[in-house]
């Protein structure tokens, strides 16, 4: 505000003066909210009755403070973890968490097989998506469903959390066991990049069952039963996963209105 | 004490209605629930009534656009519900209470109507006052920060329809609300009906025919995903005292029309 009100504004406001018109207490209000100062001088305008009035308001305000229910404390991280994950979540951090482990101990015993962190690197996200986005998971998933926030954002923040619980195990076990990242990395983003474009026609549980299922009895069965990494995992496939991983990448975020509808949660 | 009042709420309204349905057709499953529709809801309390299998739920499931339309043209608040482009933009001004309302039983009160006002995209700054001010409107100021498993059924449809006004929505649905509502708060709920249509498009599905006698301005009976009667409840009130069957002339009119419906088709 550039210009403060005149006192003796201030004093007919105060007053209640008939011949301060609508209009006219509007823009006194309108620069006294923005204004301590005149504020401070409109107070000292206020006669008896409106100072008594404020008086006996201050002691109910008081009493209303002192008999009230206590305030409630602000958990801050309660509100980031609704925000970014759901509950649904926990028992498969702790499953897919002891599979890579117990994938890692497999390995470090038998050396000369196929390993066993590579072969299932690519699925251990898909399986914290089933669970993630699913109307059998999530109970509030109809409610949900519904908000702006829903569809590629919700589930992209979901998904991130999925992949921060898992890169990090299967990392360690990568650097321990001297795999390249990339050989894990690529062929894991990609499978869940899939997961987020199928699951927008028929589901994302169902997508990610679906993938999971085929990548398992196409890819790593036939690895383990004949001894030899598969040709998918071999180190010359790595640029084609990571085309594989854009072109799907970009696609799923084309398609990213799919996940607005209940066809989703499938 | 005046406040700032942004542009959008004063500008005028494009559309003639709220919900304008033409043709309607919505799918639930294989099966065609909503066939060849013809509805338009302006603003106030519209009750929709109809048998069990009629197609509510999946005419609710269209109107809050979670579910896309098969076929003819819906459109809510004048924007196309089918265009998935502007979806986000329309859903901000929705609230929906589902007929299967889930919760998350560890949430309080206030952190679950919370997260919902979150989800609709509300300005951070104006999330907490419009939480409490929302349990507040369903009489539920004394258990805002009890955990969910811990409240009756009752008190979580009442959750429920927090949850669904807490961001002040041009257009809500309610989906069976008055379930688990003892008599004493269901008359609440009723006031709370009134209050909320008088500036607002608000649809209540439900079985219950005193329920919108009572609370609508506005009555809409389908059957077989169709409309069958669309009028005031005081229409359905004079149906219903000649003949029919049921316990109020309200009842006696429902059952009239959906009786001469089945007999004409």
């Amino acid at each position: 505000m550039t210009s403060h009100a005149s006192a003796a504004t201030l004093a007919a406001y105060a007053a209640g003066d008939p011949g301060l018109d609508d209009a006219g207490s509007w823009a006194v209000e309108a620069h006294l909210e923005g204004c301590a100062e005149c504020r401070e001088q409109l107070a000292e305008f206020a006669g008896p009755p409106l100072r008594g009035l404020l008086d006996d308001v201050q002691a109910m305000i008081d009493q209303g403070v002192r008999l009230g229910p206590p305030p409630t404390r602000r958990r801050a991280w309660r509100q980031v973890a609704h925000r970014w994950a759901a509950w649904s979540l926990i028992p498969w951090a702790v499953i897919t968490t002891t599979a890579v482990l117990a994938a890692f101990l497999l390995d470090r015993t038998f050396p000369h097989l196929p390993s066993l962190v590579l072969l299932l690197a690519p699925v251990a996200p898909l399986a914290g998506m089933v669970v993630a986005w699913s109307r059998r998971t999530d109970p509030a998933w109809e409610t949900i469903a519904g908000t702006s926030r829903a569809g590629l954002e919700l589930l992209l923040r979901r998904t991130l959390v999925i992949l921060a619980t898992i890169l990090p195990p299967l990392a360690a076990a990568g650097w321990y066991l001297g795999q390249s990242p990339a050989r894990w990395l690529l062929p894991s983003l990609t499978l869940t990049a899939a997961t987020l474009l199928l699951g927008g026609r028929i589901g994302v549980a169902r997508a990610a069952a679906l993938l999971g299922a085929g990548w398992l009895l196409a890819v790593a069965v036939p690895g383990i039963v004949t001894a030899q990494l598969p040709v998918l995992m071999q180190p010359d496939g790595l640029r084609g996963w990571a085309a594989a991983a854009v072109i799907v990448t970009a696609l799923a975020l084309l398609r990213a209105n799919d996940h607005r509808r209940l066809d989703s949660w499938q | 004490m005046i406040r700032a009042v942004s542009a959008h709420e004063v500008a005028p309204s494009m559309h003639a209605w709220d919900v304008d349905a033409e043709n309607l057709t919505v799918k639930a499953g294989r099966r065609l629930a909503v066939n060849g529709l013809r509805l338009s809801l302006g603003t106030g309390v519209h009750g929709l009534l109809g048998p069990n299998g009629a197609g509510k739920t999946t005419l609710m499931r269209a109107l809050s656009t979670v579910v896309k339309p098969a076929g003819g043209r819906l459109s809510l608040l004048g924007s196309d519900a089918a265009d998935g482009r502007t979806l986000r933009g329309l859903r901000r001004r929705l609230g929906y209470l589902p007929q299967h309302f889930g919760f998350y039983p560890r949430f309080t009160v206030r952190e679950y109507v919370e997260y919902m006002a979150w989800l609709r995209e509300m300005p951070a700054a104006a999330i907490p006052g419009a939480v409490q001010r929302s349990i507040e409107r369903v009489r539920l100021a004394d258990r805002a920060d009890s955990r969910l498993k811990s409240l009756s059924g009752g008190m979580l449809r009442r959750v429920g329809i927090a949850q669904a006004i807490v961001n002040d929505p041009a257009l809500l649905l309610l989906d069976e609300p008055t379930v688990g509502l003892d008599p004493e708060q269901r008359v609440e709920f009723r006031t709370l009906l009134r209050e909320l249509g008088a500036d607002s498009c608000v649809v209540v599905s439900t079985h219950l025919v005193e329920d919108v006698v009572a609370a609508c301005t506005d009555v809409v009976l389908i059957d077989g995903g169709a409309l069958v009667f669309q009028g005031l409840p005081a229409d359905l009130v004079r149906l219903g005292e000649h003949g029919g069957t049921g316990d109020s002339p309200a009842e006696r009119g429902y059952t009239t029309l959906l009786n001469r419906h089945r007999s004409a088709s």
